[in-house]
């Protein structure tokens, strides 16, 4: 494509200017606007994100050249991933990602894996909860999994982000705990999720804190546990005196499945030392500063950092994990 | 009245000469975005928001709600001038604004569009002012099988209004439909009709069509009949604002019907676009010159843009009330929000008093400065219609070209623009209405995806779509739309041979 | 429309709107053909993907088959176009499907400059001074506006590259 032809000029322009400007030793630096490829749509989870992190790098001045968000949503994200990876040796180009970096691939059959990008960073993962509205009876995970034992298979609807995608997969691992089956309904986003079921339109959601903790102040709606292996960190009270911390795990209340969802940063593939290194500074400093940590209070995010190998092996496991989930759930794309 | 004091004290915070300067900024940024194809509301907003870090929320949020109203004001420009819609609710505008455009009365249709936008978003903050907590609720009523109805209902007051053949109007929406299709299937995560070409996975979207089927097909047939834009005649001074406005209050009805509309189809989620279409289908229906609507009436410009304003502000709500954005610009506003540690969602109102309140009396005062500023301009944009054709073509070409690549970033989507714009002037050459095509494309997936959940929800059963009051309303009135056409084609027709044949000619 | 008068010809109406009638019926064929593809049976969880598509398509063919035969019937043997107002159509056709094309290869900016000086001095008969001010205006208020302050990034060539921008 266009960029990969240019791209070695870029990259010798990029060097020349580092050169001149700073002593040799000096790293790499962007020399034009850099893309921030979001494979989502506008005002999802991934969305906020990268405009918050726009919106950091603008305010506190981060960066030299401007840094562009761009929504590549078409495909389940496969437009964006596939963006990415036709740009190979452009540094000019990050996506975030969200777990539909391996359902994605899996789910449609579109030719791509993270193998093809190149690992930058983990920012922080994205817990799940079980919630249900507050008006129903079920004050705890085990009441609602008693219940819905309790109904016919498929009277319990279960509402969630997308079509064989992360919110499914949890759904599926429930179904398969509980011995039962839900009926899935996907919508096209979290918020709207959290809102159906303010409306009584589903039993339960498996929502991001981010997209239905406004909810939960209103109380309107009830978490009833985290897919996660030990409770969130944040101590702060949300509603009825209670907090984040104090939602249970799924697995003390029987649900024995664990789910945290990836926003991490990849690069183009063959991008050199330097310019990973450039970006995983910059994402060191973006953690820093007070915006973030506000951020990542109001979403209860797990605030895991990882880079380098180690970031490449937890990508690498998760991937496994997902194959697995998805063929177990028959998930994969017919060709497959 | 607490909120009438809140509110005063909203006007008090708006009113500083700080907050109006950004006010007037707002405003012309967003004409600006509104008029270049390519450039969204929301498009500008996201761009705008990480500069308006330095503000304080409720400056940022007043800055950002004007470039807002600014695009929404500036959609309507560039789909009466030259018969390109940017933004799906500015498609019904097209239908009598740009044939009003090229009789010479581009300044009454611009002046008329304005002034119904004005009219709709006004009619909807008093309605968020004074019944807010009510309509939140309402939204909240809306599952799938409730929003499936409300495009029923949207589809079905549209349909059979077109003069072409039927069976014509039936191919062209079936073809708007199949091309909405293409792309991911949202309920089995499965792709479909993409013949593993990557370039079809976003599937076609509605704004490469419509430049294409639109403003390229319009090129085309213009450059048939000789180098000449029709309207260049248009008056450009000042006076044509009031001269229109005497004639607007003939038209109250239609008016207050579109406003109802409007704020009806902005609190369901199901927004603008529907509420444009439903609100011309049924003001062609209801009015005195119904039949003329297409050929340039006045009324056929204040009803779609009134209900599209109207429907657009309305959607405000639900997204601070419930957290949920009634579109992308609203979205990303969402987002905004939650960046200055706001939370939408049943507390803003309570615990973001200040906030909330200044938010809505700049509602207010940008909505009237945005209508201050781009009426002054009516003449210079009558004026753009003097420019010769050899000019003002290539640089609507280029400018389409930009819109179109600036949807998904991908040149391919430059080169569809043309292919859709060679059918547009096929299609139109042999008869067949864009207009249906376009709505199928725009509301198509949506309508099948609600559809699917409904029947998802109920394991299979249609009985969903009668279940409660709403929804049956909702469905019983789509029923009695389509069948309007129905029965007034027949009525008429039994007046004509009861009057004899020679009525006919009127 | 066309005024028909005898010397001037031009491909009929007919012919065009059967042409475009089997374009529609074949369009019609391949989303069937797409969504037989997807399945399109009622599954457990509803209609699956290609359901909907695949009636679309038969709605499609069964329409234009329709449509075929009434225009055929119809009694109308004006012209479509005349063969000049046709290449006057094609000198834009033509021209925009070469400033799309060359595109992803030379970047929007020089292809826009070309493309508008072309208009301008071929269609219009502009003077040199006229055109090569707008031809070179016009993409330089979009870098402006659209790089510079709304920061969409565009198509850019080698031009652009090695102006570094």
């Amino acid at each position: 494509m266009r960029r990969s032809t240019h791209l070695a000029l870029g990259t010798i322009a990029a060097l020349c200017t580092g050169g001149v400007a700073v002593p040799a030793t000096a790293a790499w630096e962007p020399v034009r606007p850099v893309e921030f490829i979001v494979p989502a749509g506008t005002g999802g989870g991934a969305d906020q994100m990268a405009r918050t992190i726009q919106g950091i790098v603008t305010k506190h001045s981060l960066m030299k050249q401007p840094l562009v968000v761009i929504n590549k949503s078409g495909g389940a994200g496969g437009e964006g991933f596939l963006d990415v990876k036709g740009s190979g040796g452009n540094p000019h180009k990050i996506i975030i990602t969200l777990s539909n970096l391996f359902t994605t691939p899996l789910a449609t059959g579109i030719p791509f894996s993270w193998k093809d990008l190149t690992p930058v960073a983990m920012l922080a993962l994205d817990e799940f909860v079980l919630w249900v509205n507050a008006d129903k009876p079920y004050k705890t995970a085990k009441e609602y999994i008693d219940a819905v034992k309790a109904a016919p298979a498929g009277s319990i609807k279960m509402g969630g982000t997308g079509s064989k995608q992360e919110d499914q997969i949890i759904t599926v691992a429930v179904e398969k705990a509980v011995g039962t089956k839900f009926t899935y309904i996907p919508y096209k986003g979290g918020g709207e999720v959290a809102v159906q079921l303010v409306g009584n339109h589903v039993d339960s959601t498996v929502n991001n804190p981010i997209e239905a903790v406004a909810q939960w102040r209103g109380g309107k709606l009830r978490p009833l546990c985290v897919f996660d292996a030990k409770p969130m960190a944040y101590d702060e009270p949300i509603a009825d005196g209670k907090a984040w911390k104090d939602v249970p795990t799924c697995k003390s209340a029987g649900l024995d499945m664990e789910y945290l969802m990836l926003r991490g940063i990849f690069m183009a593939p063959r991008a050199t030392k330097d310019q990973v290194e450039y970006y995983v500074e910059l994402f060191k400093k973006i953690r820093a500063t007070p915006e973030w940590q506000d951020f990542m209070k109001s979403g209860a995010f797990n605030t895991t950092f990882l880079t380098g190998a180690e970031y490449a092996k937890w990508v690498e496991a998760e991937d496994k994990r997902h194959q697995a989930l998805m063929k177990e759930a028959g998930f994969l794309a017919p060709s497959n | 009245m607490e909120e009438l004091v809140n509110l005063f004290h909203g006007f008090a915070v708006a009113l500083q000469p700080y907050n109006i300067m950004l006010m007037v900024i707002g405003i012309v940024l967003g004409v600006i975005i509104g008029v270049l194809p390519g450039l969204g509301g929301a498009n500008g907003v996201a761009i705008l928001l990480p500069l308006t870090f330095s503000m304080s929320p409720t400056s940022a949020i007043i800055m950002l709600s004007c470039i807002y109203w600014g695009a929404l004001f500036g959609g309507a420009i560039t789909s009466i001038l030259f018969n390109i819609p940017g933004e799906p609710w500015s498609v019904a505008t097209t239908f009598d604004g740009y044939p009003m455009a090229q009789q010479g009365k581009a300044g009454e249709a611009l002046t008329a569009a304005f002034t119904s936008s004005f009219v709709g978003a006004l009619f909807a903050v008093v309605m968020i002012t004074l019944v807010a907590p009510l309509v939140a609720s309402f939204a909240l009523q809306f599952g799938p099988a409730e929003k499936f109805a409300v495009y029923f209902l949207a589809f079905c007051s549209f349909v059979g209004l077109s003069k072409e053949p039927p069976f014509k109007t039936i191919a062209a929406m079936m073809i708007g439909f199949a091309l909405a299709a293409v792309g991911l299937d949202s309920i089995t995560g499965q792709l479909r009709l993409t013949f593993g070409v990557t370039h079809l996975l976003n599937g076609f979207d509605f704004l490469i069509a419509v430049i294409g089927l639109f403003g390229i097909g319009e090129i085309l047939l213009t450059m048939e009949e000789g180098l000449a834009f029709r309207g260049g005649k248009a008056k450009i001074n000042l006076r044509v604002v009031l001269q229109t406005w005497k004639e607007l209050p003939k038209y109250w009805m239609t008016s207050l019907r579109s406003c109802f509309i409007g704020c009806w189809m902005g609190i369901t989620p199901a927004g603008a676009t529907p509420a444009s279409f439903m609100s011309y289908g049924i003001a062609k229906r209801m009015a005195k010159n119904g039949k003329n609507f297409g050929k340039g009436e006045i009324e056929g410009v204040v009803a779609p843009e009134t209900a599209a304003h109207a429907a657009g502000t309305a959607a405000l709500l639900p997204m601070l009330s419930l957290g949920v954005p009634g579109s992308p610009t609203a979205a990303v506003l969402l987002g905004g929000l939650l960046i200055w540690g706001l939370q939408p969602g049943p507390m803003l109102f309570v615990e973001q008093k200040e906030f909330v309140w200044g938010l809505i009396a700049s509602m207010y005062l940008g909505n009237i400065v945005g209508l201050l500023v781009v009426l002054t301009c009516v003449p210079i944009f009558a004026a753009i219609l003097r420019v010769p054709f050899s000019i003002i073509a290539p640089l609507i070409l280029v400018l389409c070209a930009i819109g179109a690549y600036s949807v998904h970033s991908s040149t391919f989507d430059v080169m569809l623009m043309l292919v859709f714009g060679v059918i547009g002037y096929l299609l139109k050459k042999c008869n067949y209405p864009l207009a249906p095509l376009v709505l199928a494309i725009v509301l198509g997936d949506k309508a099948e995806e609600a559809f699917r959940q409904s029947l998802l929800g109920s394991q299979g059963s249609f009985g969903i779509f009668l279940s409660n009051p709403l929804v049956s309303t909702i469905m019983i009135l789509g029923l009695i739309a389509l069948f309007w056409s129905v029965i007034q084609e027949g009525y008429t027709r039994l007046r004509a041979t009861v009057a004899g044949p020679g009525s006919r000619a009127a | 429309m066309t005024t028909g008068s005898s010397s001037n010809t031009g491909p009929t109406h007919k012919l065009v709107e059967a042409g475009v009638t089997l374009l529609i019926a074949l369009f019609g064929v391949i989303v069937i053909a797409g969504s037989l593809k997807a399945g399109i049976n009622w599954g457990p969880e509803g209609p699956r993907a290609g359901f909907f598509p695949f009636y679309i398509g038969l709605f499609i063919i069964a329409s234009s088959g329709i449509n075929l035969w009434n225009g055929l019937r119809e009694d109308n043997d004006g012209l479509f176009a005349e063969w000049g107002q046709l290449r006057q159509v094609l000198s834009v056709v033509i021209p925009t499907g070469i400033y799309v094309g060359s595109m992803p290869f030379i970047g929007l900016y020089v292809a826009s400059t070309i493309f508008i000086a072309w208009f301008m001095r071929w269609l219009g008969k502009y003077n040199w001074i006229t055109v090569l001010a707008v031809a070179l205006g016009m993409p330089l208020v979009t870098y402006l506006i659209f790089e510079r302050w709304f920061m969409v990034p565009l198509p850019k060539g080698p031009v652009e590259e090695w102006l570094d921008l």
